[in-house]
């Protein structure tokens, strides 16, 4: 697992960019990708697939000028040969060339990124684990799921993975700036059976560090106690009450609402909540934070994709919309300042990007708030993608639990709760105080006073 | 919606040739631009094998995507991107050893299959075999003279300039123009320690069309879109786009004037085309083999039993020409095939990749496929259509006293183990006394997947294929697939609607 370290990225990134601005282009800035990924997977006691690579992705931005603005392209290659980055940066600046001039288009005018803090993204150590002490966690989680009752017969299987990447940013306004980052993930599906009802559910733990991980014995007992649960679930009758959302099911809410305060879906009118800044779009227990530089954070980053300092971004506080997410297009034009929110591939254009996201916690526990319920729906688990961001309208498919009189009676499924996005925000009537992080966004339990509820 | 090509029933009747030009064309390029030589691909394998591995196969990609993409009246945004590499499978029993390269070399294939071999102990070595090309008759399902990566950027700049004309002179509330062309051209090859060598040229382009209309006060969405495996030239005709266009417009203006959908369970009758994502969400998913395999699925063990009312047959089939789901050889090798999955009711058929085919004593269906060579082969889908019934579209709607028609849907998911699954329309109407009533808002269908087809009470004779823009998304892995759908009625689906 050598690959990462031993390139010279500012140099490749330094050449295409030398070639670009000979070829003609007036700005010019690059990404350089190079990852080492490895995964495996259990199922039963046997494995079943061990996954290995190493990978390699230079990304190049020519601008060319004009009196009317930038004519922007973005190539990518994986061939690292010389020759090969020459003769990309020479294309890239031919179709900068064929695109039209856009007054707003250009690399961002700074302050570019002054120091690359170390903000804890990888261990060292961890490169000395090998894969096959990883392939025993997740056995460990496997025989875990099973272990808890017999009716965990069955498995999409236990699965390990460790990403390492090295992340190399240059451009044409003389910042350049590397770090890297690890990703290391365990993830558990057991499937429960009784009779004739068949259920899955999964639990997983990703870290910056594999001391950060849940136990895998954690992982794969938390699954099951959640399959189990779904089992001999029945349909809950149509009409209007109200929904909790838990620590696994709360943070997909932040992700539509952070696409509604993206800039680009804001310039475009794209976003409901479009003409909303300054102006109280949730409830005042609501205050939402984008931040860049968690210590430790998985979706932390000294810098953005366009080499600006990430930053803490307060987006709500108590109910009201302060800012837009923001990267340099996006902020030029609505006459304002990046946020630091750029976010790109080495094959992509920088579009704009949440990084750790959450809510600040509130009051009571879930165990509390259900307990705080008259009659609603506890849901553990969402899936389709029917949300609309221009108009806010929400409807999506759901399972969890059914709630009277304060207690947990049965669980339900194939049932959908709808509403609208903005109605919801002004409905949450409860902010929990338990904020676990299961990847880049984290929210207590919350909510919302009522909804739709489709069954029955 | 309409069909651009051949019907999908006719692709049986077409002559196929022998020999598929398009995998003597891949073979080829991988020989003369990578020195990619027989001698050498039995040697990798012979690494691969020197281990108690059953068997293993190389994958070779050399892909080339642009994508040119117009906002506010400006071509802002080209690009253009190649991705390449080699995936090395090794297999022994039920466990797969995979390891990928983003340099394509007989050097950089050795040494993944030193990596993906240490799936397994030492032992004795198979042989490899030598290589031949697959067997049974050949596809050339999408031959192309110039491929949509070489068509001059200017014609892709001078198209959407046209598509953003035309559709702000429709409709005066249309504020927002988004227009997107995309090319890809795939070059594969594989090459399978038991023998198999094959390859193929797989072209596909997609034209997006979105715009955003107000009426001052609301904003509102509308999309179309088109693609397929054909020359990029057919999509920049005007009879062609222009359609597109209007249909886009059309959504968004019938969006302004939407009511709140109705919540609760009613009979719903979905339109002809897009709305199969019905059978892909619904079944399609639960009859991939590895799920069965494994008997994860709520289709595990039902082979023979009726999952569907009388009338109803559902087929997957690879094999029709120009589909954006088509191909000629799947990402093992394996030529691909029309696979009945329901016949008249019956569950018939699952869809195989190798692997789980051979678990299972079964023969492999064509549908191992990958997203990259980063990717290991999964069964999956290719286009998935229920086949047409006699009945008059009209008479369906008739038949209803209250319900739902939902004409146009965004995506879907399932749980394979559970059953139940969601697809979310993003155009439907309220039935009322047989008629067509008001556009109601998206809502987001939900019902019981082994469960659904039993209630399909009528089916039209409409059938016909979506225009080409499906994506299947699964273990983190998208690949292009088809739909296709006659007009039908389903008693009692769960309607995600607002009003209760």
């Amino acid at each position: 697992m050598s690959g990462v370290g031993s390139l010279d990225g500012q140099a490749l990134i330094g050449r295409a960019m030398a070639r670009a601005s000979k070829a003609g282009a007036q700005q010019v800035d690059g990404v350089l990708i190079v990852s080492d990924s490895q995964e495996a997977k259990v199922r039963g006691a046997e494995i079943e697939t061990v996954k290995q690579s190493q990978e390699r992705c230079l990304g190049l931005r020519a601008m060319v000028g004009g009196s009317e603005g930038l004519a922007t392209a973005i190539t990518s290659t994986s061939d690292l040969s010389l020759e090969a980055i020459d003769r990309m940066a020479d294309e890239t600046v031919a179709l900068a060339r064929a695109t039209a001039p856009d007054p707003h288009a250009g690399l961002p005018d700074g302050p570019f990124a002054s120091s690359v803090p170390d903000l804890d993204l990888a261990d060292p150590a961890d490169r000395e684990v090998p894969l096959e002490s990883r392939i025993e966690e997740a056995k460990r989680a496997e025989s875990a799921a099973r272990a808890v009752d017999p009716r965990i017969d069955n498995s999409e299987g236990s699965q390990v993975g460790s990403d390492w990447n090295r992340i190399f940013y240059g451009n044409s306004l003389g910042f350049s700036g590397e770090y890297e980052s690890a990703y290391h993930s365990i993830f558990s599906e057991p499937l429960a059976r009784s009779g004739e009802s068949m259920q899955r559910d999964y639990w997983m733990s990703v870290a910056r560090r594999l001391g950060d991980l849940a136990d895998a014995a954690e992982v794969g007992r938390r699954a099951a106690e959640g399959a189990l649960q779904r089992l001999g679930a029945r349909r809950a009758k149509t009409g209007e009450v109200a929904v909790i959302f838990d620590e696994r099911t709360a943070p997909s809410l932040l992700g539509q609402l952070a696409a509604c305060v993206n800039g680009y879906s804001v310039y475009r009118e794209s976003s409901f909540l479009a003409n909303q800044l300054g102006a109280p779009i949730a409830t005042r227990a609501l205050t939402l934070i984008d931040d860049g530089r968690k210590p430790g954070g998985l979706a932390s980053r000294p810098f953005d994709g366009e080499g600006l300092a990430t930053q803490r971004n307060v987006v709500v506080e108590q109910g009201v919309l302060k800012t837009w997410l923001m990267d340099a297009y996006s902020a030029r034009k609505l006459e304002m300042s990046s946020t630091g929110s750029a976010s790109r591939g080495a094959a992509s254009s920088p579009s704009v990007g949440t990084t750790n996201l959450w809510v600040q916690p509130g009051e009571g526990t879930l165990d509390e708030i259900v307990a705080d319920t008259e009659k609603g729906l506890l849901v553990t688990e969402l899936i389709g993608m029917g949300f609309n961001p221009t108009t806010g309208d929400y409807s999506r498919g759901a399972s969890g639990l059914w709630i009277e009189q304060g207690e947990i009676l049965y669980p339900v499924e194939e049932i959908t709760i709808a509403g609208n996005l903005g109605e919801m925000l002004q409905n949450i009537d409860r902010v929990g105080s338990e904020l676990v992080w299961h990847g880049r966004t984290a929210c207590p339990p919350l909510r919302v006073a009522q909804m739709t509820l489709a069954g029955e | 919606m309409s069909e651009q090509r051949s019907g999908p029933l006719s692709s049986a009747e077409e002559p196929t040739p022998s020999v598929s030009q398009q995998s003597e064309s891949a073979i080829d390029f991988f020989r003369e631009r990578f020195d990619l030589n027989e001698q050498g691909l039995e040697a990798v394998l012979g690494t691969a094998l020197e281990r108690k591995i059953d068997r293993a196969d190389l994958y070779f990609e050399y892909t080339t995507q642009d994508s040119v993409s117009l906002e506010e009246g400006i071509v802002k945004d080209g690009s253009r991107h190649v991705e390449q590499g080699v995936g090395v499978r090794a297999i022994a029993g039920e466990r797969q050893g995979y390891a990928h390269s983003d340099e394509i070399s007989l050097d950089s294939a050795q040494l993944a299959a030193g990596t993906a071999r240490a799936i397994s102990e030492s032992g004795n070595a198979e042989t490899v075999a030598a290589m031949t090309a697959p067997g049974g008759e050949q596809h050339d399902l999408y031959p192309l003279e110039v491929a949509p990566t070489e068509v001059p950027v200017e014609h892709k700049v001078q198209l959407l300039s046209e598509i953003d004309a035309y559709a702000h002179q429709l409709d005066p509330a249309i504020k927002q123009v988004m227009a997107s062309v995309i090319s890809q051209h795939r070059q594969v090859l594989v090459a399978a320690s038991d023998g198999g060598l094959a390859g193929d040229i797989q072209p596909l382009v997609r034209l997006n069309v979105q715009v955003i209309a107000s009426d001052g006060e609301k904003f509102e969405i509308g999309y179309d879109g088109m693609g397929g495996r054909y020359p990029l030239e057919q999509l920049m005709q005007p009879d062609v786009w222009k359609p597109l266009v209007d249909e886009a417009v059309r959504v968004a203006t019938l969006n302004l004037q939407s009511i709140p959908c109705p919540a609760g369970t009613m009979n719903v009758v979905l339109g002809p085309g897009w709305p199969g994502i019905l059978l892909h969400e619904a079944i399609g998913h639960g009859l991939e083999g590895d799920f069965n395999r494994k008997k994860t699925s709520a289709f595990s063990d039902r082979l023979g039993q009726r999952v569907a009312s009388e009338g109803v047959t559902v087929v997957d089939d690879g094999t029709l020409p120009g589909r954006r789901g088509s191909i000629n050889v799947d990402d093992e090798g394996t030529v691909s095939r029309r696979n009945v999955l329901i016949e008249d009711g019956v569950l018939v058929g699952y869809m195989h990749d190798r692997l789980n085919a051979e678990l299972m004593g079964m023969e492999p269906t064509g549908n191992g496929r990958r997203e990259s060579y980063a990717h290991l082969p999964l069964p999956r889908m290719t286009n998935t259509f229920m086949l047409a019934g006699e009945e008059d579209p009209d008479d369906i709607l008739r038949s209803v006293d209250r319900g739902l028609y939902a004409v146009s849907f965004g995506g879907g998911q399932v749980d394979i183990t559970s059953g139940k699954f969601v697809f979310s329309a993003s155009e439907a109407y309220l039935i009322e006394d047989g008629k067509i009533g008001a556009p109601v808002k998206g809502a987001t269908l939900i019902g019981n997947g082994p469960d659904v087809l039993t209630r399909v009470s009528r089916i039209g004779h409409d059938l016909a294929l979506d225009r080409g823009v499906g994506t299947c998304g699964k273990d983190g892995q998208g690949v292009p697939v088809g739909v296709g759908l006659p007009t039908i009625r389903v008693d009692g689906l769960t309607v995600g609607g607002t009003e209760g």
